[in-house]
């Protein structure tokens, strides 16, 4: 029924409303996606967990959605049709949307904002993240043992902090096992699109990497991994079933304990302005079953799962070589989160130059 | 495989649904009618390929439940602009919206399905030739179909009566009418063939390119398509070219990327649309030959005197 009322929205506006409105003493929860529900990625993920607070409250909430809204303009209104609809909390799940959240919020105090990957926060402004570089970490240290050329094809979106976090992450895990490990980076340009992604995927096994990672959202470079007999990482959800034979792991989103705390909180009346960003401890990234891989690279790789929710393990342990030579982080201590939310340097080894 | 292999195969990939939308849309415009929703054309015809094509297993029958769907929706388009008379190009827009939409609605229990793939053809012997091979004889068979349909649309268009009349049709619908051709049949047929080969194009998308459904894979390919007719000035050959200029230029792209010579991405992403605009606007330089390719009444709404 939402699918429905969504195509004929779509039809004159081109963006969705979910849930038609009800009684007005159930909460209202509300959120905002940049690409559509149906993309089994990013906010495909998101929209399990807005199903899963729907799951855990029942009768007491009653959430909404927006999908396929741009980043930018659009964002700003559409953020604020959904406080004027009598939102109470509204999660803007899109790294785009941060300056749009932080305007409508200003206009409507009483309403509660989350917004997701983002850093600037209010009174009513709360942001949220997940650690996703943990676990490139562990498929970096899976690549290195894994790949027979040495060599991964990483392909990629867009030159943000986010991503940067990622690749470096990726390669480090790679280097603790393969020092000589390579990268070849391919940015799209589009955090979705299954073409383009496909087309990278090919050129980079061309070019000699045998195994795929991405950092952008739809199944098609691991499909291509499958065509060809190679190898691939799954991003943001599960996608064994597209290919059963090359999928190492996939780094999973996983907001549902986070949106049924935070709409509790909302409930119970003890809602605050808070920056989480919670990692494998708090079950927000999680690894898909190792599959494809001889038991002592699975064995390494809950090893590190298991050191890396015990706190034993970071990623990001000082001193790190950039690229151009230089350290950054006091040996043995891992690095602030500050600098990794700002970071904008490739590590050594990496042979590309970052955009900017 | 080899690096240059792996490009070449590639570009014939990713050109394909390209021009399968474009030569259709040719087709469309050269009768006269300016059709804006091929981007909701293919989006219905690559949801409607994959549904068909998991529900019986064979992509085949996907790709004929693409053409068909596509169809459908340009019959629709072509109800509403040549019966109706209504404003093409809002027409066309909302034709767009429409089909992605309608697209999501349809396809949401397909998301997350592997799909079933057309499988490329494989001639003993001749596919295995190094090189020339896998390219010449290792495509699926819409490869060749791309192309087989853009000669078809050449020959038919310049060298047959019919196409004669198409584009009589589009070049002056009144004189036409005088002369006493069916100017509203040959617009229904001329955007239905658009719509088959649009739904084509999805059904590339969605059972050869990456065989799989989720919403809005066609990602602007439609609105690409679009501009490769006007920049292809209305000639099938022209518009193939920019069609494979398109794909080339994006994959050699990726290619260049990975060489560490610090190009932008964002400007290499960006390449293929300066390279195919530039490439096709030298080559049509010659503006009365432009002029009189341009079909005079594309766009303009068609009511016969009574």
């Amino acid at each position: 029924m939402n699918k429905m009322m969504m195509a004929t929205a779509a039809f004159a506006l081109a963006l969705g409303i979910g849930a038609a409105s009800a009684a007005a003493d159930k909460l209202k929860a509300c959120w905002v996606y940049t690409g559509p529900i149906g993309d089994f990625g990013y906010s495909f993920q998101h929209d399990q967990g807005r199903k899963a607070v729907e799951k855990e409250f029942g009768d007491k909430v009653e959430t909404k959605y927006l999908e396929n809204v741009a980043e930018g303009p659009d964002a700003e209104r559409a953020i604020e049709r959904l406080a004027r609809d009598g939102c109470k909390i509204i999660f803007t799940t899109s790294f785009g949307f941060m300056d749009a959240t932080i305007k409508v919020a200003k206009k409507f105090p009483k309403v509660h904002f989350e917004h997701a990957t983002g850093y600037k926060r209010a009174k009513n402004v709360a942001t949220y993240n997940a650690r996703f570089y943990e676990g490139r970490y562990v498929m970096g240290e899976i690549a290195g043992k894994m790949s027979k050329t040495g060599t991964a094809g990483y392909i990629v979106s867009f030159p943000i902090p986010e991503v940067i976090m990622g690749i470096n992450s990726f390669m480090l895990g790679a280097q603790s096992v393969n020092p000589n490990f390579k990268i070849k980076i391919v940015w799209v340009n589009s955090w979705y699109d299954p073409g383009k992604e496909a087309d990278a995927a090919k050129v980079l096994f061309g070019q000699g990497a045998d195994i795929i990672v991405q950092h952008t959202d739809s199944t098609a470079p691991l499909q291509v991994a499958q065509d060809q007999g190679k190898l691939g990482f799954g991003q943001s959800s599960d996608m064994i079933k597209f290919a059963p034979k090359a999928q190492l792991t996939a780094n999973t989103d996983n907001w549902n304990p986070y949106y049924i705390s935070r709409v509790k909180a909302e409930l119970d009346g003890v809602w605050k302005s808070d920056d989480t960003w919670g990692g494998m401890k708090e079950g927000m990234v999680v690894l898909s079953p190792f599959t494809n891989v001889p038991d002592d690279v699975k064995k390494m790789a809950e090893d590190s799962v298991a050191k890396i929710k015990s706190g034993e393990l970071h990623p990001f342990t000082g001193p790190i070589t950039k690229q151009d030579g230089s350290t950054v982080g006091e040996a043995g201590k891992s690095l602030p989160d500050e600098e990794l939310l700002g970071m904008a340097y490739y590590v050594k080894g990496i042979d590309d130059k970052l955009p900017q | 495989m080899s690096e240059l292999l792996a490009i070449v195969l590639t570009i014939i990939t990713a050109s394909t649904p390209l021009l399968l939308a474009a030569i259709g849309e040719l087709v469309v415009e050269r009768s006269g009618v300016l059709n804006l929703g091929v981007e909701g054309m293919m989006a219905i015809g690559a949801v409607c390929g994959f549904g068909a094509a998991l529900a019986s297993g064979s992509p085949y029958l996907g790709i004929l439940a693409a053409m068909a769907a596509g169809a459908a929706l340009s019959l629709l388009f072509a109800f509403l602009t040549v019966t109706l008379v209504s404003n093409q190009v809002a027409t066309g827009l909302a034709l767009t919206l429409l089909g992605l939409g309608l697209s999501g609605l349809i396809g949401e229990s397909f998301v997350g399905q592997p799909g079933v793939k057309l499988e490329r053809l494989h001639i003993p012997g001749l596919s295995d030739i190094p090189y020339l091979g896998p390219i010449l004889f290792g495509q699926d068979l819409l490869v060749y179909a791309a192309l087989a349909i853009t000669a078809a649309v050449a020959y038919l268009l310049f060298r047959s009566k019919l196409g004669l009349v198409i584009r009589a049709v589009g070049d002056s619908h009144q004189s036409a009418h005088a002369l006493g051709y069916g100017v509203i049949p040959v617009r229904y047929a001329c955007v239905v063939f658009g719509g088959t080969c649009a739904g084509l194009a999805g059904g590339y998308l969605s059972l050869a390119y990456t065989p799989q459904w989720i919403e809005n894979m066609t990602a602007g390919r439609g609105w690409i398509a679009l501009a490769l007719v006007v920049f292809g000035s209305w000639l099938p050959w022209r518009v193939a070219l920019g069609a494979y200029l398109f794909g080339t230029v994006m994959i050699l792209g990726f290619a260049v990327q990975t060489k560490g010579l610090g190009i932008p991405p964002q400007f290499l992403s960006s390449l293929p649309y300066l390279v195919t605009i530039v490439a096709l606007v030298v080559i049509s330089g010659n503006r009365a030959l432009t002029r009189a390719n341009t079909p005079a009444c594309l766009g303009q709404p068609f009511v016969p005197d009574r």
